[in-house]
């Protein structure tokens, strides 16, 4: 009886399954495997999941020299911190009243969230707006437009203290006599714990794999760029060589790094994720299908 | 009154917590909402989007006179279906798969493979298409296609590959979200219900059949009708990034928001880009609110609103 328990449709969708996670691990290698890869070796057999020679230089030129680099990646570490935190705070803040049983003109409030989500005057009306509101070119760039509050998260947040946090608590705050920034702080934070830390973790992934806010409002200034602004600048910076014939580019050129160092660049932007993948994704896998099933 | 008073004083300290977040949505949703105006507007820098002068739907008349409007929205269309179709397919396939692998550390390691490129940034995603199609020293053009006695490709100017590769690349990349929701559904299926059908000799494919189908309709029917209703809208790092901006490409890449990226920043063409902008907003606005409705005939406790 016991051997039947491995069926055949069972031996068929483990060799699925893993087929499709080979197939998902394997470009991850390649990128990995293409940054440790001298160089010469890059330029006359290409990418290459086994290279003939193996070099660390491009990771030896990120310590030492690659300053911009490491500016960029400061940047990303710092929107990312101060962004998931304000994101965090204000959908809290903005949940919590939107909770609560009686609050008059709460049906309002709740429809001035929700709207965001069904209706937006798309990308040309809000960069006219954001631009004439002077973030170009500076670190706000990175943190204010689109992402520091989402009527998403906010609702998220509000579904679960509604259903979480029950009523009698509040009451006996109240008869405490505590006041509301108070019962926010001590009953509410500490019980949405969970749903926060879940909400979290979108708006930190969010602001880590930005490259769009940059695009648009980081012209003049790229002492604002974070890894994913400088990775999609390299881009470019080649198809400019590409499509240009004329010969004073070969200064452009030369500030080019090396396809070896833009796959280390790369590999050093997932590696955050990497590493924190394993703590943060009971949360966000939690988030997603909460968010899945309702929106 | 003074009853009222002293408990309107209650609520004072609630509204004021609202209050940051809801100036924020004000100025970062509601004002270009107000903005769209922008799109029936000779837009002049100086004269900013209120001041600059009316020029009635002329933006429009020049931008449904290009070819490009119907190949953006064409373009947007299709992939969204493909999109739709084939993650709808693949995620309950594979949902079903790891639900039945009978072993818990594999079914972990299967559910983390397929979410995790699901985290990667678009920029990312560019950067590891281009490893394997790049001209000069992609393994494809390298390694692959010379073992096989195939020449190399140029990948980044023939335009008719991109239908497939932006699909698989979006399948590879997304299928694990739909994925995740469906496992979560099958994990709420009373077990005893494949005991039962398994006492009565039901095979595999009957038992999916009849019963792990059959509960899978209303997400099915809530996730398909909401990406229906997003239809309008698309992924633009996915369109923007992974075909490198290249502009051979357009015929099959374009699509209605890398058109009003191009039209906004490079080539400053604020009035069309508004214009297609306006067409996305209203339609896609139009489209939300039919999807929502079919829903809440279908299943009442899914819908949006």
């Amino acid at each position: 009886m016991r051997e039947k328990k491995f069926s055949k449709f069972q031996i068929l969708a483990n060799v699925v399954m893993i087929l499709w996670t080979i197939l998902i691990i394997l470009p991850f290698i390649l990128l990995f495997m293409s940054s440790i890869t001298d160089e010469n070796t890059l330029v006359a057999n290409g990418y290459s999941f086994l290279p003939k020679k193996f070099s660390l230089a491009a990771y030896s030129y990120l310590i030492k020299s690659g300053a911009k680099i490491v500016k960029a990646y400061g940047i990303s570490i710092a929107v990312t911190l101060v962004g998931t935190l304000l994101n965090v705070t204000l959908s809290a803040l903005m949940a919590y009243p939107l909770s609560l049983k009686n609050l008059p003109g709460k049906t309002f409030m709740n429809f001035f969230v929700f709207f965001t989500m069904l209706f937006n005057g798309g990308i040309v009306p809000s960069y006219l707006l954001w631009t004439s509101l002077g973030v170009k070119d500076t670190f706000f760039a990175q943190l204010l437009p689109n992402f520091l509050v989402s009527a998403w998260n906010v609702m998220m947040i509000r579904t679960y203290f509604t259903t979480s946090i029950p009523d009698s608590l509040y009451e006996a705050a109240e008869i405490d006599g505590a006041s509301q920034l108070k019962i926010f702080t001590s009953v509410v934070i500490p019980l949405g714990k969970p749903i926060l830390v879940t909400m979290g973790t979108f708006a930190g992934l969010t602001y880590w794999n930005d490259w769009t806010n940059g695009l648009y409002y980081l012209v003049k200034n790229q002492d604002m760029y974070n890894v994913q602004n400088l990775l999609n600048r390299m881009v470019s910076n080649i198809q400019y060589l590409a499509s240009s014939s004329n010969s004073n580019v070969s200064s452009a050129a030369s500030a080019i790094p090396s396809t070896a160092i833009q796959m280390a660049i790369a590999f050093v932007a997932i590696l955050p994720i990497m590493l924190i993948f394993p703590f943060f994704q009971k949360y966000y896998s939690k988030g997603l299908t909460l968010g899945g099933v309702k929106g | 009154m003074g009853k009222k008073l002293k408990k309107l004083k209650r609520y004072v300290p609630l509204y004021l917590m609202f209050l940051p977040g809801a100036l924020y949505l004000l100025i970062n949703n509601y004002v270009p909402i107000a903005g769209l105006v922008v799109a029936f507007k000779q837009y002049n820098v100086r004269k900013g989007i209120w001041g600059s002068d009316w020029n009635g739907l002329a933006n429009f008349k020049f931008l449904f006179a290009t070819p490009d409007a119907w190949v953006i929205t064409r373009n947007t269309l299709l992939y969204n279906a493909a999109f739709i179709i084939i993650n709808l397919v693949l995620g309950i396939a594979f949902a079903i798969f790891i639900c039945d692998t009978l072993n818990n550390k594999l079914k972990k390691v299967y559910q983390s493979a397929i979410l995790f490129p699901y985290l990667m940034s678009a920029v990312i995603l560019g950067y590891i298409v281009f490893a394997f199609l790049s001209q000069s020293s992609g393994i494809v053009n390298k390694t692959i296609l010379p073992a096989l006695g195939i020449d190399p490709i140029n990948w980044y100017s023939e335009p008719k590959y991109w239908p497939f590769i932006l699909v698989f690349v979006n399948t590879w990349k997304g299928v694990g979200y739909g994925c995740l929701i469906y496992i979560s559904s099958i994990n709420g299926i009373d077990p005893t219900l494949y005991e039962a059908a398994e006492l009565d000799g039901a095979t595999k494919w009957q038992q999916i059949k009849n019963i792990t189908l059959p509960s899978l309709v209303p997400t099915i029917i809530t996730l398909t009708l909401m990406n229906v209703g997003r239809i309008f809208y698309s992924d633009f790092g996915l369109f923007y990034q992974v075909p490198r901006n290249s502009g051979m490409l357009f015929s099959t890449t374009n699509v209605i928001d890398t058109y009003v990226y191009r039209g906004l920043m490079e080539q400053s063409n604020v009035g069309m880009s508004a214009a297609a902008g306006f067409y996305q907003s209203i339609v896609g606005f139009i489209l939300v609110l039919a999807a929502n409705a079919i829903v809440r005939k279908v299943s009442k406790e899914n819908a949006l609103f």
